[in-house]
């Protein structure tokens, strides 16, 4: 067993009256895949900002590559960001910045690479993600939604990271194009050798992205187990997350 | 839960939280701007960001401070020919324009411009970057906000203000000029020679220092506001409003401030 390079521990948060997440609990193996579903609003998003530090937490512990992140330890947390890359669930691009700009945002704002260089390595970047050279001086708002998101995650893999989030990649786009950005993740993941934690409730991106498949329900992590498992997994919360029927244990958000 | 109370000391609750509220946004507000200021000394600083921002809040501030500033001077020289007239002072219309713009005019109608234009413009950027997630971002890219958003801002205005003043002086006086020889038979020699022999370093230093502290406060309230932004357009548009109001609010009350310290100190 090689120690976990992200591990969250009875992670709890609540918004008000309202608890989102009560003793979640996930780690990710050095060069391995997580997805993570669950129904909309069960706090999946708010799991990633707390485990990049965006959001404080009411209670529990998260480890990076063994380093426990806490509120006044900043260094340690500048550590881990400089190891990883996020992938917005609305992209979150810089709208004043162009394409290649919001791209080599790290390389120049925090590694000091000049200008010149950190545009050709976004567009060294760009072309992963199958954009060409004519977008990098586009800004975001020219772009469609799959190209924003292309973007976003070519900003998420510019700097080399060791660990990247992604934020259901493909929510609004159509199949096809969901199917190629799912490509690009495993084949850029791939590439760098890079862990990922991944969030969808789309199942074929899920069994596309994932090494392993944990469900959220309540919470908690409720199963997990084998992406090629998840079709049996003997759970009755998950057969029903997996075929998307409305009748069972979980209630429709509705 | 709360306990119940009786009706007749509803109102007392109501102001003991409006109290609490009001106590607790104050030290937000003083945190935040805290936590600005130290950025705004501290390395890295963005100088191409503070350029950018001096030219989006100064350089395109321009043409509405000034145009601002010739119908006010004008207006004033109208104002202060009919009143002085009425004890024979009319001759000394050019001294007092010239003191009414640079230590009031000047500075209060060119922070209030900002107050609508950047405050809210300032307000309404920042909180569509927070409720679009890309503050966030900025954060998950080892950047602070504090020092690539915020900061830049507060030194662009801390700026750019003064040197819009010094502009909005010069053409305020020039408003009056106009009027005062185009339609009250003023000298024109004389009338600059009048201006100039009687403002005092110190008349134009005051209204500086004043713009310096709008600018401050211009910035600082459209960035708190905004940051502070929630709930998608509608909260955007809440923050730009919040930005204006408590701009413009803050602008008169520290106006009051200064210009008694001025005055107490001999400025
Ligand atoms: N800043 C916040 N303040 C208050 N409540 C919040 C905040 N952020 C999230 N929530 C609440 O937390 C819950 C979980 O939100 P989250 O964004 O994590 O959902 P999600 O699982 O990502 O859903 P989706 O699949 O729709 O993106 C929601 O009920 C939301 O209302
Ligand atoms: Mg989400």
């Amino acid at each position: 067993m090689t120690a976990p390079l992200l591990r969250l521990k009875n992670v709890h948060k609540s918004f008000g009256p309202k608890k989102i997440l009560q003793g979640l609990d996930f780690d990710v193996a050095p060069g391995k895949s997580l997805v993570i579903i669950g129904g909309s609003g069960t706090g999946k998003s708010v799991s990633l900002k707390c485990s990049l530090g965006l959001m404080t937490l009411d209670e529990g512990n998260i480890y990076f590559d063994g380093h426990e992140m806490r509120a006044n330890k900043r260094s340690e947390r500048e550590a881990m960001l400089a190891r990883t890359g996020m992938l917005f669930q609305g992209a979150a691009l810089f709208d004043s910045l162009p394409v290649w700009q919001n791209v080599a945002f790290r390389l120049i704002h925090s590694e000091g690479v000049s200008r010149k260089e950190a545009k050709e390595r976004a567009i060294e970047t760009l072309k992963k993600v199958r954009l060409g050279t004519e977008v990098a001086d586009l800004y975001p708002a020219e772009l469609s939604g799959g190209m924003q998101k292309r973007v976003g995650l070519a900003r998420a893999i510019a700097a080399k990271p060791d660990l990247i989030f992604f934020d259901e990649p493909t929510t609004g786009l159509d199949p096809i194009t969901a199917d190629a950005i799912n490509d690009l993740i495993v084949e850029q993941v791939k590439g760098l050798g890079a862990a990922s934690v991944s969030i969808t409730h789309d199942m074929p991106s899920a069994r596309k992205i994932g090494d392993e498949i944990a469900m959220l329900f309540d919470g908690k992590i409720i199963w997990r187990g084998k992406a090629e498992d998840v079709d049996h997994s003997g759970n009755e919360y998950v057969d029903q997350f997996v075929h998307g029927r409305a009748d069972g244990p979980i209630q429709p958000a509705i | 839960m709360n306990p119940e109370i009786p009706f007749f000391l509803k109102p007392l609750q109501w102001v003991g939280a409006a109290l609490l509220g009001l106590l607790s946004e104050t030290g937000r507000l003083a945190a935040f701007i805290g936590r600005v200021k130290i950025s705004a000394v501290s390395f890295p600083l963005y100088f191409g960001e503070i350029v950018r921002q001096c030219i989006k809040i100064g350089y395109y501030s321009l043409p509405v401070v000034g145009l601002t500033a010739v119908f006010i001077g004008a207006a004033l020289a109208l104002n202060i020919y009919v009143g002085g007239s009425r004890f024979n002072a009319e001759q000394f219309l050019p001294n007092i324009v010239v003191l009414g713009i640079t230590r009031e005019l000047g500075p209060v109608i060119a922070g209030l411009m900002l107050a609508g234009r950047v405050s809210a413009g300032i307000a309404a950027e920042i909180g569509t970057m927070k409720v679009t997630e890309q503050i966030d971002a900025l954060d998950t890219l080892s950047t602070s906000p504090y020092r690539y958003l915020y900061a830049p801002r507060l030194w662009a205005a801390i700026i750019t203000l003064p040197i819009l003043v010094f502009v909005a002086d010069v053409i305020g006086v020039a408003g009056g000029y106009l009027v005062a020889t185009g339609t009250l038979d003023f000298n024109g020699d004389l009338y600059i020679r009048n201006t100039m022999n009687y403002v005092t370093g110190g008349d134009i230093f005051g209204g500086l220092i004043k713009a310096a502290v709008f600018g401050a406060i211009v910035s600082l309230m459209g960035c708190y506001h905004g940051q502070n932004s929630e709930g998608g357009a509608s909260g955007v548009g809440r923050a730009a409003t919040l930005a204006v109001v408590s701009s413009a609010v803050l602008i008169f009350f520290s106006n009051f401030l200064l210009t008694t310290l001025f005055t107490r100190i001999g400025l």
